[in-house]
């Protein structure tokens, strides 16, 4: 215990690769913590939105300290397009089932047909 | 403890408070705006990994676009007058101890992998004229493919949203 931490205190104090990974693991578990309590469907949006963020973290961090080349920015770019066009699909969703159901409390639209 | 230290704490102190807002708060509207501190605080981590062009990308599209339409989403779902704007929350202990769970693996994982892993020295200065090279030529085909989603989920959007007569 105390070799380790003598090893994690001065690690903490200086930043790396490992620093911005455990940032975004940490951004990545409460997003699906979100996704996974949450009853109205546009938290569990923004649960989704979390998680899409931590994985672009990941890839831009990769891609600064596993070389000099930037193909893990392009990744995080066509992450982004998609989170995009997937929020204003899943919103139009949302919309319609409010129109339809009067809530939007994803427990009582579990049925297919009215 | 050098300057980039101390910024890269800042930044991820922002964010992941406000994560833990957006998933704690019982208030939607709350929730919807401390997103955009998450946001910003990602943008910024951007910018420490020498992600300009994303940063600013990050800004623009989740700040402007996104956000914006989850906001719309609030306001139009939400019963405004009767302030109905609390929302309930399930199965959280099981959910807790599941993210924990998950959370304490992976920080392990990356703590044990990759922890001496440190910087290489780099003179790319800005990457938005590489970037615009690769999307031109690399990733010409994804590039293409992306745009004809963003016209398909828009068309979609609008298809899906609009009140049938």
């Amino acid at each position: 215990m105390e070799s380790f931490l003598s090893e994690f205190v001065p690690w903490l104090l200086s930043v790396k690769l490992a620093h911005f990974l455990i940032v975004s693991a940490i951004l990545f578990s409460l997003g699906i913590y979100g996704i996974v309590t949450r009853r109205n469907a546009i938290l569990v949006l923004m649960g989704i939105e979390l998680v899409l963020n931590a994985a672009n973290i990941n890839f831009i961090a990769f891609s600064r300290y596993g070389g000099v080349n930037l193909d893990g920015q392009a990744a995080a770019i066509f992450v982004i397009i998609l989170a995009a066009s997937e929020a204003a699909i899943a919103l139009a969703i949302v919309l319609n089932i409010y129109h339809r159901f009067q809530t939007v409390n994803i427990d009582d639209v579990s049925n297919l047909k009215e | 403890m050098e300057l980039f230290d101390v910024v890269f704490y800042v930044f991820a102190f922002i964010t992941v408070v406000s994560a833990f807002i957006v998933v704690f708060s019982r208030n939607i509207i709350y929730a919807a705006f401390s997103l955009l501190f998450t946001f910003f605080g990602v943008a910024g981590l951007y910018v420490l990994l020498n992600a300009d062009f994303l940063a600013v990308t990050q800004i623009l599209i989740y700040v402007g676009g996104i956000l914006v339409l989850l906001l719309f989403g609030v306001m139009l779902t939400s019963n405004v007058i009767n302030v109905d704007i609390k929302t309930g929350t399930i199965q959280t202990v099981p959910a807790l101890v599941l993210v924990a769970i998950v959370a304490g693996s992976l920080s392990g994982l990356f703590y044990s992998t990759w922890k001496d892993v440190s910087a290489p020295e780099t003179s790319v200065v800005t990457t938005t004229p590489a970037l615009g090279k690769m999307l031109m030529t690399t990733y010409l085909l994804p590039f293409e493919i992306a745009s004809v989603v963003l016209l398909v989920a828009l068309i979609g959007a609008t298809f899906i949203a609009r009140r049938s007569t």
